[in-house]
């Protein structure tokens, strides 16, 4: 145990500051496409999903984006990621190709898993991206172990775990944390707290909602942070991978942040009122923030017109080959059980 | 009277142990509580207290003796007043009270008298010679424990991916000592000792699997990965069909299965038929030595997630194994161990114990079993089971699990598909009794499948 740690350097539960570093006009522009992308997608599968060309569970991360957009901002390549269900901004922020994702959903054989995974089961070793599962809480232990993979084969590699505030009260995330600093693993666990886990408010369902003091029982630091604001997500993430890269083992960021659509496509979300979701659009939508300080930075409405064009174009290319592509042959049924 | 001191039982599968060391000297003054000996068993070196007072009066048993069986006279305690003359009138005592050196979760009990035992003891294997050995080939003896032990260590040789984790499998040197001398070979990196935490280190070694690397994940009984069964199955087992082929998981799930002896309900159960039905996991439930031996090496170099159900009460028998620089057996192929022509007996891990005993039985009365091990549940060798079904016209499955929905009911299933037109007569099952396990040693006995109940099935399908 690092016991110095706790007392001088960091403590489970603090609150990040009230105001984050600026990002250069490059950064911004970045961030900008990069959660654009993972919006106009997300909006598009909503629409295909209505169709009836997705099937199943579709979970959008609409109003969400800037927690995985800041967070890859901080990894470096080689560093991996993996979540759990409400993935497809996940993929999108890890560079996979947005035709392989929409694929998946509408089950085509040019999915990221051949259409046999779906909308919550896609991964890409290219890409260090693990999933992509459908189990709440199981990612948490996987992770934990990608992190065990990297301190056994004595990298210095960062594995982020990505959960929800609803996963958060699952006992493996608990049996994960003790072994996580017992053996000092570099894993970042972050808390994307949407307020609600499925229909269930974190007041009803959480004895404790300060999900950054979820670790103080293991000595594992956390920072409750602004998961509206791209550039505190960033910054936050920069601390918490240094952290696991200096060999600390792992560090918990709860990421406040809000979904706009339902816990899935099928959800009417009665548990919530329409003006709770307007006022948080209104007053703190990620991409409008980081639009605002573009355009106050003098950055032209043409240069973000232009940035929208292409995120478009990538949208409609990726809905079009999705519905365009064939469903896997059906002999797919039976391979990949054993390799 | 003098008090006899008798070789206590220190876990439920102990039939025999070591007198490793006298604490106290003939002469000394013994109170209740002392500690007079220590007894290495075949999983730990216990303490042996005393529960009488007086004078150690003679030492039947000297230091260093190997396998001495429980329940034999070891010493004898002179109370106050007796002297050396009054040895040999010394009548049986109770076994004394040991105690394990350290403490663990291990269902190693404290020393209680063997009022059983163990379900049944192996009969003597004559096998078919195993085609995977070369003839002249030498054997050496030694235990299913030891035999697992190698083909870990053998591999980890192999392969610096390769890594043990479990409770106590490191510094404990394993709950049932099947990871003895790993940690001193192999360092604590590679043998990790876990909290008791099922659920959470099985999702970490299935990570830790997913990123290339090649766990063996114990768990102490099979019993305990009902806390993790999740990870196994949604984890381990589906993530390579639900990535389209990208991201495998080379992980073997390992550890003691079924019924122990006198552990009661929740220690007792058989899997086999649980993980048996999951595509995606290959089962293994070997018998022999051998088996153990080179099936444990080939499911550590197998790409998929491998169940590999062992028995506790295996552990300390011994059997020849190949003496091979790299012995492995192919998953998926059934051996006939004994050859008949005139009904097919269908069993694997413990249940051929029974199955080899009663073609034993059967050939007393001129009935030739043909008895099959499968070794592997999944993928299952029917074309062995269906070749033997078609000479034999008779087939009787023997297992330790629950009939519904089990191995057997899989097999004559399989049978029934490819062989119906040959049989004679129903397929019969053997199998555990429909109800949790029972401690009471009798109900125990009645709960497990028996050579009687195996005679007597085999019987009935041969009309005899």
């Amino acid at each position: 145990m690092a016991a110095p740690k706790k007392s001088v350097e960091k403590e489970s539960g603090q609150k990040a500051n009230a105001s984050p570093p600026e990002f250069t006009k490059a950064q911004e522009l970045a961030a900008l496409r990069d959660m654009l992308l993972i919006r106009r997608f997300e909006e598009k599968a909503g629409q295909l999903y209505g169709m009836g060309a997705i099937g199943g569970f579709c979970h959008l991360y609409i109003g969400q984006e800037a927690v995985v957009v800041g967070m890859q901002m901080a990894l470096k390549q080689g560093d991996q990621v993996i979540t759990g269900y409400r993935d497809h901004g996940h993929m999108l922020a890890c560079g996979m190709d947005a035709n392989g994702v929409m694929a998946e959903l509408t089950g085509r054989r040019g999915g990221y898993s051949k259409g046999k995974g779906g909308s919550m089961h896609m991964f890409s070793m290219e890409k260090n991206f693990y999933g992509g599962h459908g189990i709440v809480g199981a990612q948490v232990s996987l992770g934990t172990g990608l992190a065990f993979a990297n301190r056994y084969r004595g990298n210095d590699f960062v594995s982020v775990a990505y959960f929800g505030d609803g996963a958060s009260n699952q006992g493996q995330v608990y049996e994960s944390f003790n072994m996580a600093e017992l053996w000092k693993l570099p894993v970042i666990y972050v808390i994307e707290n949407n307020r609600y886990a499925m229909g269930t408010s974190v007041t009803r369902s959480s004895a404790l909602t300060d999900f950054s003091k979820r670790g103080a029982s293991f000595n594992i630091p956390g920072q409750q942070i602004d998961g509206m604001d791209v550039r505190a997500v960033k910054a936050a993430g920069d601390e918490a991978v240094a952290w696991c890269r200096a060999g600390k083992g792992p560090f918990i960021l709860e990421m406040q942040t809000y979904r706009y659509r339902g816990h899935s496509m099928s959800d009417p979300a009665k548990y919530r009122t329409r003006e709770e979701v307007e006022k948080i659009r209104t007053d703190q939508d990620p991409i409008e923030q980081v639009r605002n300080r573009l355009l106050a930075a003098k950055v032209s409405e043409q240069e973000l017109k232009a940035i929208d064009a292409e995120v478009r174009e990538i949208v409609n290319a990726s809905a079009d080959f999705a519905q365009r592509d064939p469903e896997p042959d059906a002999s797919e049924l039976w391979t990949d059980v054993y390799r | 009277m003098p008090i006899q001191v008798l070789m206590p039982a220190l876990s439920p599968t102990m039939e025999k142990g070591n007198l490793a060391k006298w604490l106290k000297k003939e002469g000394e003054t013994i109170k209740s509580g002392d500690v007079i000996a220590e007894i290495e068993t075949d999983k730990a070196t216990m303490e042996v207290e005393a529960t009488d007072e007086g004078t150690l009066g003679r030492i039947l048993i000297p230091e260093g003796t190997a396998d001495v069986a429980v329940n034999t006279p070891i010493a004898t305690i002179l109370s106050d007043g007796e002297s050396a003359a009054d040895l040999g009138k010394a009548p049986a005592a109770a076994p004394n009270v040991a105690k394990e050196v350290e403490e663990s979760r291990s269902p190693v009990g404290e020393g209680k008298p063997m009022i059983s035992a163990p379900p049944s003891a192996p009969a003597a294997v004559v096998a078919e010679p195993d085609p995977e050995v070369p003839a002249g080939t030498e054997m050496i003896t030694q235990t299913i424990r030891e035999a697992l032990r190698d083909a870990m260590a053998e591999e980890m040789r192999r392969d610096g991916d390769v890594f043990v984790m479990g409770e106590e499998v490191a510094e404990y040197q394993g709950a049932y000592k099947v990871t003895q001398g790993l940690l001193q070979e192999f360092g604590a990196r590679r043998v990790i000792d876990t909290p008791i935490t099922e659920h959470g280190f099985a999702g970490v070694g299935v990570g830790a699997a997913m990123s290339g690397l090649k766990p063996i994940v114990e768990f102490m009984t099979f019993n305990f990965a009902m806390q993790a069964i999740d990870q196994i199955i949604n984890s381990a087992a589906k993530t390579l069909y639900m990535s389209g082929g990208q991201m495998g998981c080379s992980i073997v799930f390992r550890g003691p299965n079924g019924a122990a002896a006198r552990v009661a309900a929740q220690h007792s159960q058989d899997y086999s038929a649980w993980y048996s039905q999951i595509p995606g996991l290959k089962v293994i439930a070997p018998f022999s030595a051998a088996d153990y031996k080179g099936l444990l090496k080939a499911a550590i170099r197998d790409p998929n997630p491998v169940i590999f159900l062992e028995n506790e009460v295996l552990y300390g028998h011994t059997g020849e194994v190949p003496k091979l620089d790299d012995y492995v057996i192919p998953i998926g192929k059934a051996r006939i161990v004994r050859s008949g022509k005139d009904v097919t007996l269908i069993s694997w891990s413990n249940g051929m114990t029974y199955a080899l005993k009663a073609a034993d039985e059967l050939a007393k009365e001129g009935i030739e079993a043909e008895v099959i091990d499968l070794r592997t549940l999944r993928p299952m060798d029917t074309e062995t089971i269906i070749a033997s079904v078609k000479k034999t016209g008779r087939a009787v499955t023997v297992e330790e699990g629950w009939q519904q929905s089990g191995v057997g009911a899989e097999i004559a299933a399989r049978i029934m598909e490819h062989a119906f037109d040959y049989l004679d007569a129903p397929v019969a099952r053997v199998s555990g009794k429909d109800v949790p396990m029972p401690y009471a040693a009798n109900l125990e006995k009645l709960a497990l499948p028996n050579v009687a109940e195996v005679v007597a099935a085999a019987k009935a399908v041969a009309y005899r």
